[in-house]
């Protein structure tokens, strides 16, 4: 029997779940790794080489190098594990977070200031705004 | 005997322990969150307990997906201060307490609730953000510190009512505890936001408002919320407030004084909320 998603009609948002965590545990795995100084100085060093050490898959590599977080998502990643990407490169989490909205830095920053995303639109797929 | 005296409920966001540790906390940006923290922190001055049974949950540091408990209890002497990335915060080493962690985890686990034991951990900014808030910048902690992380990261994650129930048999150890300790049960994480996907930033003011409402007077009603109304209303990150159930279920049945309570948007991605409860 699949797992329950009760969660699949919510916009924008991906559940990390036994699934996604089994697509992304080496990409995981893979940023862990960025806690430690000398892991962070090697990957900044040679990112691609750093990568192929690991038994992760092609998109997911690229995913990284392009710094895409959605699409690293999409192939299984965490947001906390992927922190550390961001943290190797001196990002802080609102220019994580905002770099997966479509909006730009500033953009995303007004937005939090007055007040947030609201909900009203956003509770389902395909709900009018 | 051991005793529950408070418990106190805070986010944890990390932005706010660097905006601490690089001294930006009088930027406007940051006043007036830091000033929302003013009277919970002499209350504290007055009231520091003896040991704080902090709830909070790792982000992926002292975890990996190697392992990754449901519920855990720091057991050890001393946890050290994890490096997630950017260089461990500049915090004092946190002191357990070993003897009160290893009797709360018999009588919790004879009671069924099945705690992983922790003997060696390092603690992220899911337990440091909160002391910073409470304590401010200190060359010790002045209490003892046992930290207990739950998984909120990978689903599932345990539900509201199995917190809260956890919270009742916590109460229960305290309680039992051969020593006049006073401990303070400490719930912390969320309010609503979202970190991740096109739907990052979302904020639900009326949502958070209402939780704070009920989780002071009818904590056993919210504990039946289930998940997805978390994840729906209050974002994927929201979900870490099921981890104030386990807080509020260690307090007694008599209604709470409420003792401070705090709401400001924005730290970061996040709406920060914030309450100290008094048993009475």
């Amino acid at each position: 029997m699949a797992l329950e998603k009760p969660y699949l009609d919510i916009p924008g948002t991906t559940i990390f779940d036994a699934d996604q965590a089994r697509k992304g545990y080496w990409l995981n795995q893979f940023c862990m790794s960025l806690m430690k100084p000398e892991n962070r100085a090697r990957f900044k060093a040679n990112e691609r080489a750093y990568l192929d050490e690991w038994p992760m898959t092609e998109e997911q590599k690229q995913a990284v190098l392009d710094r895409d977080l959605n699409r690293c998502i999409a192939h299984g990643g965490n947001i906390y594990f992927l922190a550390k990407i961001g943290a190797t490169d001196g990002k802080s989490f609102q220019q994580m977070a905002g770099s997966m909205t479509g909006m730009t830095e500033q953009e995303y920053r007004d937005m939090m200031l007055h007040g947030g995303r609201p909900i009203e639109g956003n509770r389902y797929i395909g709900e009018k705004k | 005997m051991a005793r529950v005296t408070a418990s106190v409920y805070t986010s944890h966001v990390p932005a706010i322990g660097a905006a601490m540790d690089l001294g930006k906390t009088h930027e406007p940006y940051w006043q007036p969150l830091f000033a929302g923290y003013e009277p919970s922190r002499a209350w504290m001055k007055a009231n520091t307990p003896d040991v704080i049974f902090l709830v909070y949950n790792d982000h992926a540091n002292a975890f990996s997906l190697d392992i990754v408990p449901t519920f855990a209890i720091g057991c050890a002497e001393t946890f050290a201060i994890a490096d997630e990335g950017w260089g461990p915060r500049p915090v004092p080493a946190v002191r357990g307490h070993p003897e009160l962690a290893a009797h709360i985890a018999q009588s919790v686990i004879q009671d069924d609730f099945d705690l992983t034991i922790v003997n060696r951990m390092d603690v992220d900014h899911g337990l440091t953000v909160p002391l910073s808030l409470l304590f401010g910048k200190v060359d010790a902690w002045p209490c003892r510190v046992i930290p207990f992380p739950v998984n909120v990261v990978l689903y599932p994650v345990p539900s509201g009512r199995r917190c809260f129930q956890l919270g009742r048999a916590l109460r229960k150890a305290i309680a039992s505890f051969d020593a006049p300790l006073k401990v303070q049960v400490w719930g912390t994480g969320g309010m609503s936001h979202q970190l991740q996907g096109p739907r990052a930033g979302l904020i639900n003011r009326e949502f958070d408002m209402a939780f704070l409402d009920q989780l002071i007077a009818d904590p056993e009603a919210l504990s039946r919320k289930p998940h997805i109304e978390y994840v729906r209303e209050a974002g994927s990150e929201g979900i870490e407030l099921v981890m104030w159930l386990i807080a509020r279920g260690a307090m007694s049945d008599s209604p709470p004084r409420v003792v401070h309570r705090f709401y400001h948007v924005p730290a970061s991605n996040t709406a920060v909320g914030h309450l100290v409860l008094e048993n009475t």
